[in-house]
């Protein structure tokens, strides 16, 4: 139990690290949340039947959004169901809520009881309703009660980080595994770019526009994405053929990636697509999870089988434990390269389509510092840039580490600047960790001459 | 060696251990000034471990150096500088992209009011190279430079900080006929002023032809010593081998059958010269010689590991065409490198990642790795091998020499090889764990396997083989084909040619 609580430590200390940052948050934007759920409603709906009988005279109001509208139906739907029938529901602004007080006071009626949500309550016109309309008696106000829970954990919050994280981490996929082979790729960022205007001007120029059928969209946005896998795999034939080192192979396809982006999209981002295309970057088809949250889950989960399970994954790690012994072993050193990079040109070109969907444009600035980003998130969870080590799953989280400290910086006020400086000493502290672990690992190996 | 004076060089009872191995057991030396003293000595002996102790390369466990009878401690290869020692290695230690004269002064530039003093330094590295007949211009970038050339530098920088004592390793390894005949003249050039130089070398006939007395090194202690005038080639050899033949090697019937594995016209650049040698079913063929005889390269050349120049190899009479360790593999070669932690194993992996990698093609199926199948099958060879590891998730850095060994010869068995050749199968193994892995490789030859055997050690060579067959400079120079009648002498004779 010891050692098995040891070792999850060792594999997932990053995991730790992110449920501490999570209890962290959470305690600093404690706040006071206003209550909107059903059950609040009908716990509302009981109250006022308690304080004031079934004869009362209420009158409901909310503010005209989704969620207070909904609180608003299932209030009437309790009270109703307890033998009162409100005078009249308002959903909308304040001048709404004065033309019904008027309209009241014209047919000579009484009022009661004034509930609603927590918003609508606070509102002026209720709270000089004696002052201005004395006719109608004086009306008890009721908000829902309010309740105790960190703004970070609110469920919008959390949802919003995973969507924000999500082409990062897609990214991060195709970067674990060219560093777990010993390499770097600079180009993804400019890729995200190359592979969003492509596919919207594709979409645009090819296949109708705004009038783009589904099927024609997804073969649009799948040849941006070959594209870039074969500029993903041209990058790691320069690797692998050439020798020319991944950190140059790549800065330089960078560079050709960035001009492309600017030149084919002559400088513009490119819209004029249809609704629909959306759906992958905002829609939520699945237990109000976005679909690209979804996507960034599956593809984790292919690529965690990838590593573990199949004989590629073995041969990526190989081959950047020990280039030589790999070699001398039989494992094709140089398609592993390739196909390592080919992976990650590929879910930068995934990326690219995501964002241009989330934004429903295609702009040659998208994915700018986006590779930083990546590999940021890579090597805070853990992956060596010496090669051989790594986990998919880590990466993952690594992002996740990255999307709650810039999420939790902006809840918490803190301003921009201040956040880069964070986000560097984090990626710090994070290297620091796996040289520690290194030597400790290295201590244990006996040296012989 | 005047009497009353002290040595210029005097090193006494030095020892140094590392993890298992006892590398030096107390070995003494001395030098006077205008001597040359050859160093000789099996691989292994010792020779080089003891120079590094003398470049300050590495601290001995105990024992003390005196220089000119005064005692030092040489901590760091700085502090053997400023002694006035100079080791030249067999890798150079130059900056390739530096020029000559850059390289002379590396470390001690001449300089005024800060800045570097070029002019100087080449007026001097001009002198220099005009002293030892060196035609090189100073301002030629040292990897442009042919290896004596480079070497010539490296005597240079020597001669620049006044070195009294000079240790070459290997000098002669890479020269021609005509660039040896140019180092003996500066070394005796040398020589007459006083400077004292160690030579180390495998060629016995340069020992003749220009030091003055011989010691040599045998496991680490000294096995003798003499003027050189006074022994004899057969009496070098005898000092150097002279290892006990002792029953450390398992009894074995050998059925020989027909030949299984050929190579013909074997050549690699200068390393490996037309090697040819065949090797039947179920016969244990050793090739020996000294330490850059190019066993290990024609061994990789056969693997695919480089790409031969010229040459052909055969597996019961089919012709391979080998272009890569894949290639080789496929068609049933096995090769258990000399490097097993740089080569064999991916150190920072477990065993049973180590153990599946040559495996994963049988081990997989639809692209997935079969990992119960993979499992039984090394716990399998863990019984069988008798491999000590906690659990199949042990990390192989974290082995023994000799565990680690049986890891790799794991990983050939279970792919069923019908060659297997061994690069220094017992190094850094334990006296155990070698007699198993002797048993194994009979047990290998009695399946019917082509084993081969790259080895230094004559009496594993002499112990273990069917045959043997001895290079010297990337030739074969000789084969054995009855080693229980043959003697070390005669091997060695073999390979010092």
């Amino acid at each position: 139990m010891n050692t098995f609580l040891r070792r999850f430590l060792f594999e997932y200390g990053m995991v730790v690290i992110l449920v501490l940052l999570c209890a962290f948050f959470s305690v600093v934007t404690w706040s006071e949340q206003p209550a909107t759920s059903d059950a609040a409603a009908r716990q509302l709906g009981r109250e006022i039947v308690a304080r004031f009988g079934k004869d009362a005279r209420v009158l409901l109001a909310v503010q005209d959004q989704a969620k207070e509208t909904a609180f608003l139906r299932a209030l009437e739907r309790q009270l109703v169901s307890l033998g009162v029938h409100p005078v009249e529901s308002i959903s909308g602004e304040p001048k709404d809520a004065r033309r019904v007080l008027q309209r009241q006071v014209a047919a000579g009626g009484k009022l009661d009881v004034v509930a609603g949500s927590d918003a609508a309550m606070s509102w002026l016109v209720f709270g000089e309703m004696g002052k201005d309309f004395p006719s109608l008696g004086s009306p008890h106000l009721v908000a829902a009660r309010r309740y105790m829970w960190p703004n970070f954990l609110k469920s919008d919050n959390l949802r919003n980080i995973a969507s924000q994280i999500a082409v990062i981490a897609i990214i991060a996929i195709g970067m674990t595994m060219v560093i777990i082979v010993g390499g770097i790729d600079l180009s993804v960022g400019s890729l995200v770019a190359v592979s969003a205007v492509l596919a919207a001007l594709l979409i645009r120029d090819l296949a109708g526009g705004v009038t783009a059928t589904p099927l024609a969209m997804i073969g649009c946005c799948t040849a941006a994405i070959l594209t870039c896998a074969l500029v993903g795999m041209f990058s790691g034939s320069m690797v692998t053929w050439f020798g020319v080192p991944p950190f140059i192979a790549t800065l330089a396809i960078m560079s050709v990636g960035n001009g492309l982006a600017f030149k084919i999209s002559k400088g513009e981002s490119v819209g004029n697509l249809p609704d629909s295309f959306v759906w992958l970057g905002s829609g939520a088809n699945f237990l109000g999870i976005p679909n690209s949250v979804v996507l960034m889950l599956f593809l984790y989960s292919a690529g965690h089988i990838l590593m573990s399970r199949m004989k590629i994954g073995r041969y990526l790690y190989a081959v950047g434990g020990n280039r030589e012994a790999a070699r001398l072993s039989g494992v094709p050193v140089m398609p592993v390269l390739i196909f390592a990079y080919t992976v990650s040109g590929l879910l930068a070109g995934l990326g690219g389509v995501i964002l241009a969907s989330e934004l429903k444009a295609g702009g040659p600035t998208y994915g700018q510092t986006y590779e930083l980003q990546v590999i940021s998130a890579v090597v805070i969870g853990g992956t060596s840039l010496s090669g051989g080590e790594g986990k998919m799953f880590r990466t993952l989280i690594g992002a996740f580490i990255m999307g709650v400290i810039k999420n939790g910086m902006n809840l918490t006020n803190v301003e921009a600047n201040t956040q880069k400086i964070v986000l560097g000493l984090v990626i710090l502290a994070a290297v620091l960790l796996d040289q520690l672990k290194h030597r400790g690992w290295g201590r244990r190996v006996p040296s012989e001459s | 060696m005047s009497e009353g004076a002290p040595a210029l060089l005097e090193m006494r009872g030095i020892v140094k251990s590392f993890p298992g191995v006892r590398a030096l057991r107390g070995v003494d030396l001395t030098l006077a000034g205008g001597e040359v003293l050859a160093l000789l000595g099996e691989n292994g002996a010792g020779k080089s471990t003891l120079m590094r102790i003398l470049g300050g390369a590495q601290q001995p466990d105990s024992g003390t150096i005196r220089l000119s009878g005064r005692e030092v401690d040489l901590r760091t290869p700085h502090d053997a500088q400023r002694a006035g020692v100079a080791v030249i290695y067999q890798e150079f230690n130059l900056v390739p992209a530096l020029t000559a004269a850059e390289n002379i002064f590396l470390g001690r530039e001449l300089s005024r009011f800060g800045f570097v003093a070029r002019r100087e330094q080449k007026r001097r590295a001009r002198e220099l190279f005009r002293r030892i007949g060196a035609e090189i211009h100073p301002d030629a970038l040292c990897r442009d430079l042919s290896i004596a050339q480079q070497q010539m530098v490296e005597i240079a920088k020597a001669l620049a900080f006044e070195a009294r004592i000079l240790v070459m390793d290997e000098p002669s390894a890479a020269l021609t006929v005509h660039e040896v005949e140019r180092l003996y003249a500066i070394i005796r050039d040398l020589k007459s002023h006083g400077i004292g130089i160690i030579y180390i070398s495998h060629r016995l006939e340069e020992i003749f032809a220009v030091c003055d007395r011989v010691t040599v090194l045998r496991d680490g202690a000294n096995a003798g010593e003499s003027p050189v005038a006074e022994i004899s080639r057969g009496g070098l050899i005898r000092l150097m081998v002279g290892r006990e033949l002792t029953d450390e090697f398992p009894k074995r019937d050998t059925v020989r059958g027909e030949v299984r594995f050929e190579v013909r016209g074997l050549s690699r650049g200068r390393a490996v010269r037309d090697v040819s040698f065949d090797v039947r079913r179920g016969e244990v063929l050793a090739i020996t010689g000294l330490i850059g005889a190019g066993r290990t390269e024609a061994m990789r050349a056969i693997f695919g590991a480089d790409i031969p120049d010229a040459g052909k190899v055969s597996l019961d009479g089919r012709a391979l065409s080998v272009g890569s360790p894949r290639d080789a593999i496929r068609a049933g070669i096995g090769f258990l490198t000399e490097d097993r932690k740089g080569q064999g194993l991916v150190l920072a992996h477990s065993v049973c990642q180590n153990f599946g990698l040559p495996n994963l093609g049988w081990l997989s199926r639809f692209g997935f790795v079969r990992r119960g199948v993979e499992r039984d099958a090394f716990a399998q060879k863990i019984d069988s091998l008798r491999i000590k590891v906690p659990n199949q998730e042990t990390v192989a850095g974290n082995l023994s020499g000799g565990n680690q060994q049986k890891v790799v010869l794991a990983k050939w068995l279970a792919r069923q090889c019908d060659v297997l050749i061994f690069d220094e199968p017992t190094r850094g193994v334990d006296v155990g764990a070698k007699y198993e892995i002797y048993q194994l490789i009979n047990e290998l030859a009695g399946q019917g396997k082509a084993i081969v055997i790259v080895s230094s050690e004559l009496p594993e060579v002499l112990g273990m083989a069917d045959r043997i067959v001895v290079m010297h400079e990337g030739r074969i120079t000789g084969e054995i084909d009855d080693p229980s009648h043959a003697t070390q002498e005669q091997i060695m004779e073999l390979a010092v040619a």
